[in-house]
């Protein structure tokens, strides 16, 4: 596959390297006239100087022929016209393109670029999955079977206090296995209400945990 | 201005105002027009600069990409009836511009009339360097 990654800071020198030790064909764009002298030594003929945004540097790498287009600036514009100029003029497929501020998505989103990686976005996303948000543990991940144990309390209030298990308004790919209450465990039958304040562990495909809260938490207290 | 329309500017310094002041009798805002401080890729800034009741939109930063940005952004997200953007390098204002965007090129103006400068001045002696 040949990529072509422009911006050539910790991100995209980083990227490069990946990319090729994967056995890839790599050309990194700088502009920084003093980046480029650093990174020259390390990449040789891979890294080239000059600005990606302007269309005959882009040319002169052969855009062209790229497989992938990746832009990777500190500079959130110039993402966004590198991919734009790669999707509308040159008829690139696979582009991702970097968001540094995370304010600018919208533009990104507006101008139908995607996809787009915002660090910021997915340190808030890990925090999300790392952190026991609304209570809500990850107990286990099976990564390869693309199931998850998860365990929530039943806040009072919510949707899932005072509920049978089997009219529980669940999404589908998702079943209780588990509610512990006073110290105990039990595997529940379809008739078992739970109880605010229980602990209930569930088996689920990850992505829809957003779901599974919604229905064990008292409206009004979440943290987003 | 002069032209009786009512002017908003929008810059990411402060300073920028004093410039609008400068050969005016009273000050910018007492010449009608408005001022706001904010980049533009601040939605919040446009809002505030009036971008939602603009007829015509300037992007004229000194960056080329930024103005392509916002001026993408004034005519699809704000749906400001006419763009106009500075673009300083000539083949990207060629291209934008045949995606139906205003580009004004200086690079190229002052090639054209750097062209035209020399062919007029042809044979009269005149060397510029």
């Amino acid at each position: 596959m040949y990529v072509l990654v422009v911006g050539g800071g910790k991100v995209g020198l980083n990227l490069t390297r990946e990319l090729m030790q994967k056995g890839n064909e790599v050309t990194l764009i700088e502009a920084d006239r003093r980046r480029y002298a650093m990174l020259e030594p390390q990449l040789e003929h891979v890294v080239q100087f000059g600005d990606g945004t302007e269309l005959w540097v882009l040319e002169q790498v052969g855009v062209e022929r790229a497989d992938m287009v990746i832009a990777v600036t500190g500079d959130d514009e110039d993402n966004i016209i590198i991919s734009q100029v790669a999707r509308e003029k040159y008829g690139r497929e696979s582009i991702i393109a970097r968001c540094n501020n995370i304010r600018n998505m919208e533009h990104f989103e507006l101008l139908g670029i995607r996809p787009v990686v915002s660090s910021t976005d997915l340190i808030l996303r890990l925090i999300e999955h790392e952190v026991p948000q609304y209570g809500l543990v990850h107990l286990l991940t099976l990564q390869v079977e693309n199931l998850e144990i998860i365990e929530v309390e039943a806040s009072p209030g919510s949707p899932a206090a005072g509920t049978r298990v089997d009219e529980l308004d669940l999404p589908e790919d998702c079943l209780v296995i588990a509610v512990l209450r006073d110290g105990g465990g039990m595997v529940p039958r379809g008739d078992m209400v739970i109880e605010p304040g229980d602990e209930v562990l569930l088996v689920l495909s990850p992505n829809i945990e957003g779901d599974i809260t919604r229905l064990f938490d008292a409206p009004g207290d979440s943290f987003a | 201005m002069a032209q009786s329309h009512t002017v908003s500017v929008l810059d990411e310094s402060a300073d920028a105002h004093r410039l609008l002041d400068s050969g005016l009798d009273g000050n910018w805002e007492d010449a009608g027009g408005m001022f706001t401080v904010g980049t533009a890729l601040e939605t919040d800034a446009l809002i505030e600069a009036g971008i939602e009741r603009a007829d015509a939109f300037v992007a004229a930063t000194n960056g080329d990409n930024t103005n392509l940005v916002i001026a993408q952004i004034a005519q699809k997200r704000f749906n400001v009836d006419k763009v106009v953007v500075r673009v300083l390098d000539p083949n990207r204002a060629r291209w934008y511009g045949e995606q139906g965007l205003t580009t004004i090129c200086p690079t190229q103006a002052g090639i054209d009339m750097l062209t035209a400068a020399v062919q007029d001045g042809a044979g009269s002696g005149a060397v510029g360097i």
